[in-house]
């Protein structure tokens, strides 16, 4: 007995190897983040990094809905509830702190967070910055805690029972929220030095919104967030939690049977995608510069379900993918470019990949070459008949959604992570079956 | 399962590879050229797109929700300002150069107003961005328009904050606060009422300020609010607040609610044997009254401008917006249509079409003859002007008298 004891004190790893252990996420999180504001973000127009910016916000939402909905298994339609409290808690830190600590509302960040006209002379990270970042972690706990008190009673349900407690949540959260006192403006910030801190955060506007916030989110820390979720989620996906998540999307029967604490894994999965929610939202509402719970409805909800369903149920990089997809999608069909040297470059591509496998599939070219060939057509046709293709979009995006989902019902990747499926014929069977 | 696998990758690479491409087109081209990016609803004279960042045109942009549950506002607004470019470049253009307008949907989200202007000023280039009906998506937009330069107009966002924003940002509308006081302005004066209920939406920004505003306009001329009663979005019954205010007795309820809630209001409040007049806001102002019939007779609202109004002005407009689109334009319409107008007129004054000087200029507007009345723009960026009362008519909408600030 107890040299199976020592067995297994010796595969655990050295105790110094903590720290580093913890923050390599932070570290490889920065580095990334850092790349993509500092290099990559002056070379590109204002345009492509905003639509970066809402990408990235859309790839947390999804990626910790992927954590509820996909890994778990429980259909969460409540998610932007999650990010309405998380953004209001935020903002309202943000804001109303900033009155308290620095005397105004105005913007007193960094290098990093600056989103104003011209160059910025001033430090790189400045009071403000810790200020933004520390109140978006605490929006995103206290979106934790909400997950945790809505998930308690209500995770013992199932399917559909779930599905209308989490829409019930979240429709709550914006009445509460729309039914908050008046904020005080920017100019009355002389007032709100004396009003008592927990009077003063609880002002967030009502129905008006909570508006003229500071502005701090930029690249930087929208995909440092991004890194972060990503590897949390990865890592979350291959650890005895994470097969616990599966086995009950599996089978609650069978994984109660397996000693599986169900409601409290449940619980566990919501209060961890809660939590990203809740920091995507604080992210969001110092973006936009103002949050207002009215755009916080069940509607913005199935804009996350969508991705996650999109990208394949469990798949993280499948919901990344989608996320992103689903952001450029509707900016690019305003203007539709020209399809076809695109969809041409595809098929060479697609027939030299079966080349090389030795096997040839007819049906994935098909679809490819009957897709370009109607897009291009109805592009022509547009542009000779003078239609503006811009008012149908939308249409086009629902019908190139259907399209999607009809070809590939699992979703992009199915269950399964992107580089799995460029192995041979998934050499990872289905991880969740145990 | 690999042709699974196949399609999977085919739809993946095919959405990459779309999306790559469009980001790759849509970086600007550099030097004067504004891009390829900027046929979408364009209006004014046709041109190939490449000679768009040319000097010969001034490009403008508005942002609207042409999609989702506001659409039919800000088609109203796009339908105005588009009126007014036309009628514009017919004599001549501003400065001699024509003007062509850019429209992009927003789908009602501020995410995506965010977006839309980004691409408005920096893939369109425009000079001045028109802009928008909810106060939410305003303040959306705005604080783009304020930090890259681009001076803002927005048609008719009714909340104070939105011009907060900045310098660059103004509006033809008057705001919240001002509504109210010429709704208590009217009870009090014009009707000569001292006591007076409320009933409003709690849930709606628009509403639920209008009320506070008119409560405390009307309390300070000595008026009294004898009950305030409160329903929210959805509500169709409304008999227990109705109840509870026929119990105070009051001279008059004001409702600033929208015309669907108005309808249903009134007819209950007369089932209930209440006869006093409802007062409203620019909520009411729609077709849809009629369908009250003559439940709301005896009924006011305070409202942009009145079709009826005999200037000549509001008589040219209405006589060709009818011609054009064929139905009677609303507030929205008549606003678009002003601050489109009013933005040439700045054209016009400015020394150059610099977001600066046009911004000065627009800011410096006094007296501008719009078809929503004189508009003067004042320290705060806001519009000072009168408003309209009208009175309900066997569900029509009839001038009655016109509140000056």
């Amino acid at each position: 007995m107890s040299r199976l004891v020592d067995q297994a004190r010796s595969l655990s790893p050295a105790g110094w190897t903590v720290l580093p252990r913890l923050l390599w996420p932070l570290v490889v999180g920065v580095v990334i983040a850092g790349l993509i504001q500092f290099v990559i973000g002056p070379n590109i127009s204002g345009f492509t990094s905003k639509v970066m910016l809402v990408a990235g916000i859309n790839i947390i939402m999804a990626v910790s809905l992927t954590v509820v909905n996909g890994f778990t298994g429980q259909f969460s339609m409540g998610h932007a509830g999650f990010m309405a409290v998380g953004g209001y808690v935020a903002a309202t830190i943000t804001y109303y702190g900033s009155i308290k600590l620095f005397g105004t509302a105005d913007f007193a960040g960094g290098t990093v967070s600056w989103t104003g006209a011209g160059a910025f002379e001033g430090p790189i990270v400045g009071k403000g910055d810790l200020l933004f970042i520390g109140s978006c972690i605490v929006g995103g706990l206290a979106a934790a805690g909400a997950g945790y008190i809505v998930g308690l009673p209500s995770l013992r349900l199932r399917g559909d029972y779930l599905a209308i407690v989490t829409l019930g949540f979240g429709e709550i959260v914006r009445v509460l929220l729309q039914g908050t006192p008046d904020q005080i403006q920017p100019w009355k910030a002389k007032e709100a030095l004396d009003v008592p801190w927990y009077e003063l955060l609880l002002k967030l506007g009502g129905p008006k919104g909570f508006n003229l916030l500071p502005t701090y989110t930029t690249l930087f820390w929208v995909y440092l967030f991004v890194v972060l979720t990503l590897i949390v989620s990865y890592r979350l996906k291959n650890s005895s939690t994470g097969r616990a998540f599966l086995s009950i999307r599996e089978d609650e029967i069978a994984a109660q049977a397996m000693g599986v604490d169900v409601t409290r894994y449940k619980v566990r999965a919501f209060v961890l995608a809660s939590f990203f929610a809740g920091m995507a939202g604080g992210l969001y509402a110092m973006d936009i510069g103002a949050i207002n719970a009215g755009d916080l409805g069940f509607q913005r909800s199935f804009d996350f379900i969508i991705m996650v369903v999109l990208g394949g149920l469990g798949s993280i990089s499948g919901a990344t993918l989608a996320a992103v997809i689903l952001t450029i999608l509707p900016e690019l069909l305003r203007d539709l470019p020209p399809i076809w040297p695109a969809g041409l470059v595809l098929l060479a591509g697609m027939a030299a990949a079966q080349k090389l496998r030795g096997q040839w599939r007819l049906r994935p070219l098909i679809v490819v070459a009957v897709l370009t060939a109607v897009l291009e057509i109805a592009r022509r046709v547009c542009v000779a008949k003078g239609i503006n293709i811009a008012d149908y979009r939308l249409i086009l995006y629902a019908s190139l959604l259907i399209v999607m989902m009809l070809s590939r019902p699992q979703g992009l990747f199915g269950v399964r992570e992107a580089w799995e499926l460029f192995g041979r014929g998934g050499k990872k069977p289905a991880k969740g079956a145990a | 399962m690999s042709a699974m696998n196949l399609i999977a990758r085919t739809a993946a690479l095919l959405m990459v590879g779309f999306g790559l491409a469009s980001l790759g087109c849509e970086k600007p081209s550099g030097g004067t050229g504004g891009g390829g990016a900027t046929k979408s609803g364009e209006t004014g004279t046709p041109g190939s797109p490449k000679e768009d960042g040319d000097a010969g045109q001034i490009v403008i942009g508005h942002y609207a929700s042409l999609t989702g549950s506001e659409a039919t506002f800000g088609i109203s607004t796009d339908n105005g300002i588009k009126m007014a470019v036309e009628e514009r470049n017919k004599a001549g253009g501003v400065k001699g150069r024509q003007v062509k307008l850019v429209t992009l949907d927003n789908q009602g989200k501020p995410q995506e107003t965010q977006t839309v202007v980004t691409r408005l000023i920096e893939q369109n280039e425009v000079v001045a961005v028109l802009g928008e009906v909810a106060s939410s998506r305003s303040l959306a937009g705005a604080p783009i328009c304020q930090r890259k330069g681009v001076p803002m107009i927005s048609p008719s966002s009714t909340n104070p904050d939105v011009t907060a924003v900045g310098d660059m940002i103004s509006r033809v509308c008057f705001i919240d606060p001002f509504q109210g006081l010429v709704g208590a302005k009217f009870a009090r004066e014009n009707l000569n009422l001292s006591k007076g209920a409320t009933l409003y939406n709690r849930a709606q920004a628009y509403s639920s300020g209008l009320n506070t505003n008119f409560k405390e306009a009307f309390t300070k001329m000595g008026g009294q609010i004898v009950s305030e009663q409160a329903y929210s979005d959805g509500d169709n019954d409304f008999s227990a607040q109705l109840t509870a205010i026929r119990e105070q007795g009051p001279e008059f309820i004001y409702v600033p609610g929208y015309y669907t809630e108005v309808v249903n209001i009134a007819r209950q409040a007369r089932k209930l044997g209440i006869t006093v007049p409802l007062i409203g806001g620019d909520g009411w102002d729609s077709e849809e009254l009629k369908n009250a019939g003559d439940a709301l007779n005896n009924c006011y609202f305070s409202n942009h401008y009145s079709h009826e109004d005999t200037r000549t002005e509001v008589q040219e407009f209405v006589k060709k917006y009818q011609e054009q689109y064929g139905k009677v334009p609303d507030g929205l319409a008549a606003l678009g249509y002003d601050a489109a107008r009013l933005l040439f007129d700045a054209m016009e004054r400015a020394p150059s079409m610099s977001g600066k000087d046009l911004a000065s200029a627009i800011n410096s507007t006094q007296n501008f003859a719009g078809v929503t009345g004189a508009i003067s723009i004042d320290e705060n960026r806001n519009a000072n002007k009168s408003a309209v009362i009208l009175e309900v008519v066997n569900g029509q909408p009839k001038y009655k008298a016109t509140v000056k600030p």
